[in-house]
């Protein structure tokens, strides 16, 4: 008996040793993972290559600035001051002298190296557990030299996930309302940038009022509202060719569209006659189907990732609440009974919770609670927020917060803003310009 | 369906009553108020002399008060006198709740005037409705007078 047990621990023993370096991701910030980052190691000659087509002294360093950063972001890891680094980067890549990183402190090193391969750049890097003084992970990729901001973001996830178990949100991009001018009359675009704010582009001119973009689970799609001609209407854009379209051809105001998590539909509300129903449009055949059929305003609808349900927000008890359904209309259920109004309920993409915002003695609280009402968490109190949307994988939150004005109505911003979900490491976003209605992409390499 | 919109009634000549007893404190204190509506005449614009543009709602409501009435009928004389000319109704509200609510709430209020007006003879097909929700505020203050001013419904010549 003994010996047996004895041999089952000099098994398990290495395996413990692999398994020294893990990230909880449950338990938010309070003990963020000390992580060396590496500059890339690079060649004179690519260096040189790089800085003419891309105008950066030295490409391996930004990229690894950019890998710091996002890991830095996450508040899940702590990336150590490169000033006290010993090891050079092209000797740490081919074998990190694991004393040295151990003496910072350094529970996990990320070294890697950039070439310039027929006009294209070529990544590899390699995560270290720099107590089991062993390699845990170690990839290669190509790709043109103007994507290297997303090769930081590729890294950055590709550790993430080694180190937490769940797939990152670096190599995203956020869909987002630009906005200027004076509250009374904003001038409101269409922008896209990536999740850190960078590479940030218009979509549209500003001309008419747009509102509530969101992603196509391909990102390649946007539906949005938009005001032109004086017509609010849902539209659908194509990011890439920059072609538009109505959706569907209703005789009054379409507003918050939403995809179907298989992309096939539009879910939005239909305004007639003062009374907003829930109505599905199909993006193949164009048939229009009507979900919700009641005198009081349903809106805000988003489905579950596996497409069975809908949540949405209705005032159909006297005011605001979320409600869940099956996603014929049918089995309508009021899941919000806490105190206070309740509203632009999302379905989280791990199916398990729905965010929210609320209303409550003056207050905009961002939250979540399970898909039956119970649990609700909430996670950040202001004077305005509202609209969460998921990281794809459904650990942050991204919403937008309004400041409050001063006696003579100045002062007025809006902000983009993350949270977790564990209600830790609350964070603006910079933008260019006042910014609101975000929407988070899916990943963009799979 | 009808249980909740018995007890709404029954909320609102409630708060009515309340309203009535808060009066006198309400209207010493600013003299724009009654209740949470806006009585004022600051942002108002006239569609003709004797004749206000807009009507002014209560928060998260959209019934028609009593100077409401009084407001729309004045715009219903007008407009039975200028059979040639049609109206957008832009329904608003304030910027405390959500962007896409509001958009809907703005449409029920325009519609509410709309339903008024009609019942004063004025035609369907002369009455447009376009909601903007929040977004297009007359006041940018963040405080209860302000938000009143901006729960409004405006009737604008459309030709």
């Amino acid at each position: 008996m003994i010996l047996r047990y004895l041999i089952i621990l000099l098994i398990l023993l290495p395996i413990k040793a692999f398994a020294v370096i893990e990230v909880d991701i449950t338990r938010g910030n309070l003990n963020p993972l000390p992580v060396a980052i590496s500059p890339l190691d690079i060649d004179k000659n690519s260096k040189d290559n790089f800085k003419r087509i891309l105008k950066k002294e030295n490409i391996g360093v930004e990229i690894s600035i950019i890998v710091e950063n996002n890991l830095k972001q996450s508040g899940l890891f702590d990336p150590l001051n490169k000033d006290a680094f010993l090891q050079k980067p092209d000797i740490a890549n081919l074998k990190p002298r694991f004393e040295d990183w151990n003496l910072i402190k350094a529970q996990a090193l990320v070294t890697g190296k950039v070439t310039f391969i027929d006009e294209k750049l070529r990544v590899e890097f390699r995560l270290w557990d720099v107590l089991a003084g062993k390699e845990m992970m170690a990839l290669a990729f190509t790709t043109v030299p103007s994507n290297w901001r997303r090769v930081g973001h590729i890294i950055a996830d590709k550790v993430y996930e080694r180190l937490t178990g769940e797939k990152g949100y670096f190599d995203t991009r956020i869909i987002y309302i630009s906005e200027k001018g004076p509250k009374t009359n904003r001038i409101k675009k269409l922008a896209i940038m990536d999740q850190d704010g960078f590479n940030n582009k218009f979509l549209t001119l500003g001309n008419e009022l747009v509102l509530t973009p969101r992603f196509s689970p391909t990102n390649q799609m946007v539906t949005y509202l938009s005001y032109f001609r004086n017509l609010p209407r849902v539209y659908l854009l194509d990011i890439e060719t920059g072609m538009q379209e109505v959706v569907g051809d209703f005789p009054g105001m379409t507003f918050a569209p939403r995809f179907s998590p298989d992309g096939k539909k539009i879910i939005m509300s239909f305004a007639k006659d003062g009374n907003s129903d829930i109505y599905t449009m199909d993006l193949e055949n164009r048939i229009v189907e009507r979900i919700s059929n009641h005198p009081s305003i349903d809106t805000s609808p988003s489905y579950s990732p596996d497409g069975k349900y809908i949540t949405f927000n209705s005032d159909r008890s006297g005011y605001q609440q979320i409600y869940v359904m099956s996603s014929n209309g049918k089995n309508v259920k009021r899941i919000s009974f806490g105190n206070g109004l309740y509203g632009t309920p999302v379905w989280s993409p791990r199916g398990d919770l729905i965010a929210f915002t609320k209303l409550h003695k003056g207050k905009f609280y961002i939250g979540v609670m399970r898909t039956d009402g119970t649990g609700e968490r909430l996670l950040t109190e202001n004077f305005y927020q509202e609209a969460p949307s998921w990281s794809p994988n459904g650990r942050v939150l991204i919403f937008y917060r309004e400041t409050k004005t001063n006696a003579k109505g100045e002062g007025f911003s809006a902000k983009l803003w993350s949270i977790d979900l564990t209600g830790y490491n609350e964070k603006m976003i910079e933008t260019e310009t006042d910014a609101s209605d975000p929407s988070w992409s899916s990943l963009l390499s799979n | 369906m009808n249980l909740s919109k018995f007890l709404k009634n029954g909320f609102l000549i409630l708060l009515a009553s309340l309203v009535l007893t808060a009066c006198a404190t309400q209207k010493t204190q600013t003299g724009q108020l009654q209740g949470d509506v806006y009585t004022g005449k600051d942002s108002v614009e006239y569609l003709a002399s004797g004749v206000p543009d807009r009507v002014f709602f209560a928060t998260n409501e959209t019934v028609l008060t009593t100077a409401s009435r009084e407001t729309l009928r004045k715009q219903a004389a007008w407009l039975r006198k200028n059979s040639d000319l049609n109206i957008v109704l832009e329904g608003h509200a304030d910027e405390r709740g959500t962007r896409e609510y509001n958009l809907a709430l703005g449409e029920r209020r325009a519609n509410s005037a709309k339903d008024y007006l009609m019942t004063y003879g004025i035609s369907s097909n002369r009455i447009s409705v376009l909601s903007y929700g929040k977004e297009r505020p007359v006041d940018s203050g963040s405080n209860p007078l302000a938000w009143s001013k901006n729960r409004r419904s405006v009737s604008v010549k459309a030709n």
